[in-house]
């Protein structure tokens, strides 16, 4: 992930390589979840004959699912400050406690696609049951991703790998997750909250 | 494929890092900027010849009424990959190469910020170049047009796997595109040398960051695109279903707000080319640099906002269409100024035309043509008699051909040199550059009068009788005269090398050159410079071999051997080669064409690709008995001057 042998010397913009790389991947993540907001908000009447969106989602449920993942960001934070003060042992856990955040969430959200499906939501039942699942699905693999990276962060830091002066890392990772985190506001927002349509 | 001899002193857990054995295997695991910019650009053109074959094939159907030489459905998928070859696979990339290339040399630095990355994005380029081409053996090349409209592309209409390897073929090419985005800002907005300031930066580099700014924002919106259309034929999903009530407007929406910025994409390296030809070969400075930028930066933004014009006849609404329709003329205004610098830079210049400079007032000219036709786009009622015929296809010949094409060769012709040591025949180069001229106004100058007469874009073949027969000819005549003169081009190439064979490589300035980059020997150094210069100017290359006298004059000061460097240096800590990008790379298209045939496919695909990015974290930087003596005694200075944007 790291191409250390170029960080080393000072930089322009007194940014290094890879955090600069990150935020400006974030920029190009924006557009991409921007197009799929657009996709769902067009189509977030055209429900065909299935079920409307304003009969079948709980949002009590997903409510509480994106307060997990809302803490998960405060955890990360916690993990950055951890190392930052050499903290190894705090780190690890709350590296690990950002991860289970980030899981309870997915979870949530495979049991939130299965229960559609059970009341007849599929992926092709319409317009807005496709831009449903393609824009949540897109942002649960942004998470599982996420999961991933901080899963590796958190061998690397058992194999004795991840000191303080690697803390660049977790922060660059945390761009990455909090990034997520945002997004779900804006699309739960967008999704959940916005008055939907019944049938 | 690993044979590296084993390390006793590496590290333990970690893969060794592959060695330049030489010849092949050295190409395969390169990291370096140069090498791989050689690789982007020699596999681009190879994709030239392959789109320029089926433009070929389109004129031979299309010279004469009733032609038989392709059916319909053949027609539909070499005008497809045609367009589909030369944007992505030929367009995109030669910038790429030229962009890989030159822009750490013309800001000083040794490599790219990722190098390793860097690697992938060409792997990655070549594997999507590979899969879309591979369409042609199995199944059928895609047959809905580069621009792919929905709902033409669904399973309905496009009941062949082509429109399958088209969506999955330019996401692999997409990634490859934001991989390299990334990496080349980065590389600029962190790498230049002390006191390059990005208002000392050639424009060159400056059009590329525009460039790779636009890419960056550009490609997730057609990676969305292309996800929709996958799910919609592969999985059934609604995105483009008419009977469920959904838009198939949104696919050209979505197109367009990444089709309009492509434009700028694809025409701005040209821009920035002929930018650094054009001062060069007139003895002065360019004119307006500030304007020169702004105009760039200005195009990059507005580029944003004009995607709708390209949907005049779509029925998107008069308010829409007013919008827009403003927009579009507003956009020439950047474009006119670029221009006008241009104009006066030449103006009471010395100037020499060498093939570059012809071929860089080529793109001016032809430029400027095309950009006069698209303004009479913008004006929505004559587009809509415009919309779908031949003049369409002029216009972007013109600014694409014109444009784009001519600004490649002046750079082709300009850069020559400093690749590969020895410059290009520049009596084949005018006689090059002529004949293109000639074959490229022959072909695409008459569409302008067939479209305006109403023949359609995109038909396979027309009757006799309405007046399309003279044009026609003659343009097939024409693209015929433009095969000949790449065919020139490749002759060229082949001539100067075997010229150059034995003799001493051409000396490190031939042009009198303006930018960093000449400040290297000619071909340039694995290591690119014995010292990071110190740089106190635009244009330092030039301030160091001229300054004026008591007088005002201006004189020469030093001559090009006391200022270039001699690339004697040593030990300089370059980064390692590694097999990863490749072996990524070459699973990506393994998981495409299971999701077309077979998803078993996706599983050795999948192993390959996550198992060498795992290699890929865990293998050393470096390799272990590499040299790491800096070289370098500028690097103090380095530390304290770096300049603060």
């Amino acid at each position: 992930m790291s191409e250390a042998a170029t960080t080393e010397h000072p930089t322009n913009t007194g940014i290094s390589h890879n955090k600069l790389a990150m935020w400006v991947f974030l920029g190009s993540e924006c557009l991409l979840f921007g197009a799929l907001i657009s996709t769902y908000l067009l189509y977030r009447n055209e429900f065909h004959t299935g079920p409307a969106p304003g009969d079948i989602f709980d949002i009590p449920f997903t409510s509480v699912s994106s307060f997990v993942l809302l803490m998960s960001s405060l955890t990360m934070v916690l993990a950055l400050s951890a190392l930052k003060r050499g903290d190894i042992r705090n780190n690890r856990l709350w590296l690990l406690t950002t991860a289970l955040l980030g899981a309870l969430f997915i979870g949530g959200q495979v049991y939130e696609f299965t229960s559609f499906v059970r009341e007849g939501l599929g992926f092709t039942t319409s317009p807005f049951s496709s831009a449903f699942f393609t824009l949540t699905g897109f942002h649960g693999i942004h998470v599982s991703l996420g999961i991933v990276m901080l899963m590796s962060l958190l061998i690397s830091s058992l194999r004795g790998n991840l000191k303080e002066k690697n803390s660049e890392t977790v922060e660059i990772v945390g761009l990455y997750w909090h990034f997520v985190d945002v997004v779900w506001i804006f699309i739960f927002t967008v999704i959940y909250l916005v008055p939907n349509p019944t049938s | 494929m690993t044979d590296t001899a084993v390390e006793t002193t590496r590290p333990i857990g970690v893969y060794t890092r592959p060695k330049g054995g030489g010849g092949w295997r050295d190409w395969v695991t390169t990291v370096d900027h140069k090498k791989i910019g050689i690789l982007y650009g020699a596999t681009a053109l190879v994709f030239f010849v392959v789109g320029g074959c089926e433009a070929l094939l389109i004129r031979l159907q299309l010279a004469t009424p009733n032609g038989t030489i392709l059916g319909a459905d053949t027609y539909n998928q070499v005008f497809t990959m045609h367009g589909v070859t030369m944007i992505f696979l030929a367009a995109m990339p030669l910038a790429a190469a030229f962009g890989n290339y030159l822009i750490p040399l013309q800001i000083g630095a040794r490599d790219v910020a990722f190098p390793r990355l860097n690697a992938l994005s060409f792997w990655v380029f070549l594997a999507g170049a590979i899969f879309l081409n591979l369409s042609w053996v199995l199944g059928g090349a895609p047959d809905g047009g580069w621009f792919g409209y929905a709902p033409n592309s669904g399973i309905i209409y496009s009941p062949s796997v082509g429109m399958d390897f088209y969506a999955i073929g330019l996401q692999i090419t997409g990634i490859a595109s934001l991989v390299s985005a990334i990496n080349l800002t980065v590389t600029i907005l962190n790498m230049r040398a002390p006191g390059m300031t990005l208002f000392k930066m050639p424009v060159f580099t400056w059009m590329m960051l525009v460039v790779q700014l636009l890419l960056v924002f550009a490609m997730p919106v057609i990676a969305v695109a292309l996800f929709l259309l996958i799910f919609s034929r592969q999985f059934g999903a609604n995105f483009f279903n008419t009977e469920m009530g959904a838009d198939p407007l949104l696919w050209q929406h979505l197109f367009w707000i990444f089709g309009h910025p492509e434009v700028y994409i694809l025409i701005l390296p040209s821009f920035g080319i002929i930018s650094e030809v054009i001062p060069t070969f007139s003895r002065k400075p360019i004119f307006g640099y500030e304007f020169m930028v702004f105009s760039g930066i200005a195009i990059g933004f507005m580029g944003w906002g004009v995607w709708a014009h390209h949907m005049f006849a779509s029925g998107i609404g008069p308010l829409s269409v007013a919008a827009f329709s403003l927009s579009t003329m507003f956009i020439a205004v950047p474009t006119g100024v670029k221009i006008l610098n241009w104009l006066a830079t030449m103006w009471g210049g010395k100037i020499k035309f060498t093939a570059a400079m012809l071929f860089a007032v080529g793109v001016i000219s032809m430029f400027t043509i095309g950009g006069l036709s698209g303004v009479t786009h913008a004006m929505s009622p004559a587009d809509t008699q415009q919309t779908d015929t031949y003049y369409v296809v002029a216009h972007f010949h013109y600014v694409i051909f014109g444009g784009i094409i001519f600004g490649l060769f002046s750079g082709f012709y300009f850069w020559w040199p400093k690749v590969f040591g020895h410059m290009l025949s520049e009596k084949l180069g005018k006689i090059n550059f002529w004949v293109m001229l000639v074959g490229f106004n022959m072909t695409f100058g008459p569409m302008h009068t067939l479209g305006l007469q109403g023949m359609s874009r995109r038909i396979d073949t027309y009757s006799p009788g309405f007046g399309f027969e003279l044009w026609n000819m003659v343009a097939s005549i024409g693209s015929f005269i433009i095969a000949t003169s790449v065919l020139i081009f490749v002759i060229n190439v082949i001539v100067s090398a075997v010229k150059a064979k034995g003799q001493p490589h051409c000396g490190p300035d031939p042009w009198d050159a303006r930018s960093l980059e000449w400040m290297t020997p000619n071909p340039t150094p694995e290591h690119n410079f014995d010292e990071v210069p110190v740089v106190e100017s635009l244009d330092e290359f030039w301030h160091r071999k001229y300054g004026t006298d008591e007088e005002g004059r201006i004189v020469r000061v030093a001559t090009a051997e006391e200022v270039c460097q001699d690339g004697s240096a040593t030990g300089v800590h370059l980064p390692s080669p590694s097999y990863w990008p490749l072996v990524f790379s070459a699973g990506l298209p393994l998981v495409g064409l299971g999701l077309i045939f077979s998803l078993w496919l996706t599983i050795p695909g999948g192993i390959m690709m996550v198992g060498s990015l795992f290699a890929w974290v865990f293998e050393p930087v470096d390799d272990p008995d590499g040299p790491h003596g800096h070289h370098d005694d500028s690097e103090e200075t380095a530390t304290e001057e770096a300049p603060v944007v």
